[in-house]
């Protein structure tokens, strides 16, 4: 495996981030109850939707101040010893789809906001199908040890 | 209804009259006061009901029309379903074979009546309560919605979509009254992976929207024979139902539930006794008080604002900002190889 340049607990916070995002984000769905996932020993709260909501909520705020901290690194600095993977340029892309969609569909759960319902199917879907892609993206990545985002060229 | 509550109740024209008529907004139904009449505009923003349990007899003529008036979007499910996995967990529910069953929420009923006879003040009281959907200012049966199917729109109106919803029931389990209703059999799991996800398509109450988008009223209130409902914009529909509830010395329900809802009850005797009273369960909607579900995510909401500017701030700080020295070569820092 490829070591990483940046500080080990940002790449750390980062992946737990992202893999608490994604399993909260697929428990959105109601499927702990239907394979009893709920039923594992310590993970019966998988099948209270607002805890695994809230839970996102949380892990998504997390998310947010480790993109926010990388990128002010990035721009400052980091671009200047770093170059982006190509698995990791498409990675960013994506994240960013994921952040942008995610963040509308927190705006739109908020109270006095109505979005057109189109939108909210497109944001909805977008979000859900991202979620899809970066599993696959990551899992090629991880393939092909290229986990890291970037190098030192 | 008792002529005991039709002395406190408040006939429509003497109460529009103590009201000085209600807003230009404000929507009578039936012949009467023709020139009041109008037809709720896109413009009016967010719409309300109000429901004067003071006048409905419980003739059920608004649960007949609510069916009339919404036949062509009920289910006509294909049998038989779907085997699903695991199939002690995910069951189907059928309610084709029972679809003139109208004493509780069902796919093909979206509006029930509960009775009630309670005491109060040493008087006897005989209730009707028209039951479906309360319209949440802010619906967590739509915000919680993994597929977008369920959306409140800009006119007050929450509407699942037939053809998106998967029918795994969340929008059941996340509403506070537990409205919607499922029916196996139909929808977008069907040619999906029907053994694996979805289970059928939700229904309940949309307001008639087919109705209002052509100026119409919804079809429960306009068959009434008691005029029990209004419907209008939310501001004047609150102005109006605590005026109401003044004259009554009554109760409201619906202005602070869950955050707010565009149905508003004015009731003669409180909901905690109607609550009490009421048959509840599966179908069949209590009348508690309902805390905001949606405030903590609201709450959050905040916190995912602050979280990057935090970011932002620690990054000009420098927390973080050293990389190590690896000159480019791989397999050398330890700190991170437990990474995916
Ligand atoms: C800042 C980043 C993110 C925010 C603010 C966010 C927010 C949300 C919200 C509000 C929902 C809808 C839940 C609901 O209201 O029913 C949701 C759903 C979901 N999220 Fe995220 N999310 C973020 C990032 C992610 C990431 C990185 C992943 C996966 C890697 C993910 C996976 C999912 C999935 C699978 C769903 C359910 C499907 C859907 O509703 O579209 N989310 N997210
Ligand atoms: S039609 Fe009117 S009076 Fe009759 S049950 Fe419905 S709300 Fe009550
Ligand atoms: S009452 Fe229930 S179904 Fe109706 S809008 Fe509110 S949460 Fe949704
Ligand atoms: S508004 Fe329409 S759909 Fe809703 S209860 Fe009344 S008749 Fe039924």
């Amino acid at each position: 495996m490829k070591a990483r340049p940046y500080p080990g607990w940002i790449t750390r916070l980062f992946i737990f981030a992202m893999t608490a995002l994604a399993a909260t984000g697929m428990m959105q769905m109601p499927l702990a109850k239907r394979y009893f996932i709920s039923e594992i020993p310590g993970l019966s709260w998988t099948a209270d939707f607002f805890i695994v909501h809230k839970l996102h909520y949380i892990f998504a705020i997390l998310l947010l101040f480790v993109v926010a901290l990388v990128v002010v690194h990035w721009l400052r600095d980091w671009r200047k010893q770093l170059a982006l993977s190509t698995l990791g340029r498409t990675r960013v892309i994506i994240l960013g789809g994921l952040i942008i969609s995610g963040c509308l569909r927190v705006f739109r759960n908020l109270p006095n906001v109505t979005l057109n319902p189109d939108i909210v199917v497109t944001i909805e879907w977008v979000h859900l199908a991202l979620t899809m892609v970066m599993g696959g993206v990551a899992l090629a990545a991880l393939i092909r040890k290229q986990s890291a985002y970037a190098r030192k060229p | 209804m008792t002529k005991k509550n039709r002395k406190v109740g408040v006939s429509r024209r003497g109460f529009l009259k103590t009201l000085g008529v209600g807003g230009a907004g404000m929507l009578i139904p039936s012949g009467a006061l023709a020139a009041q009449e109008r037809v709720p505009q896109p413009s009016d923003g967010e719409l309300a009901t109000l429901l004067d349990l003071s006048k409905c007899i419980g003739c059920g003529e608004c649960v007949s029309a609510c069916r009339e008036s919404n036949a062509a979007k009920f289910p006509e499910p294909k049998k038989p379903f779907p085997e699903m996995i695991p199939a002690s967990r995910a069951k189907p529910e059928d309610w084709s074979d029972k679809r003139d069953l109208d004493g509780r929420l069902t796919p093909y009923n979206w509006l029930f009546l509960q009775n009630v006879e309670v005491v109060y003040k040493g008087e006897e009281y005989d209730i009707n309560i028209p039951r479906r959907c309360m319209h949440c200012q802010n619906p967590p049966c739509a915000n919680m919605c993994p597929f977008g199917a369920a959306n409140k729109h800009e006119n007050g109106i929450t509407r699942i979509y037939d053809e998106l919803c998967m029918g795994g029931a969340k929008c059941r389990n996340v509403c506070p009254w537990h409205i919607p209703q499922r029916q196996s059999g139909v929808g977008l799991y069907l040619d999906l992976m029907p053994s694996l996800a979805g289970n059928g398509v939700m229904y309940k109450c949309d307001r008639c929207y087919q109705l209002l988008d052509k100026g119409e009223l919804p079809a429960c209130i306009s068959v009434c024979p008691e005029d029990v409902q209004t419907i209008g914009p939310r501001h004047e529909i609150v102005a109006q139902a605590k005026a109401l509830a003044n004259k009554m010395n009554g109760f409201i329900y619906g202005l602070e539930e869950n955050g707010g809802t565009n149905t508003i009850y004015v009731s003669p005797v409180p909901f905690d006794l109607l609550n009490k009273a009421v048959d509840k369960g599966k179908g069949k909607p209590h009348m508690k008080q309902v805390a905001d579900v949606m405030a903590d995510e609201t709450n959050l909401a905040t916190a995912t604002l602050i979280a990057p500017v935090a970011g932002i701030a620690a990054g000009f700080l420098g927390l973080g900002a050293k990389l190590m020295k690896i000159a480019g070569s791989s397999g050398e820092s330890k700190g991170d190889s437990d990474e995916s």
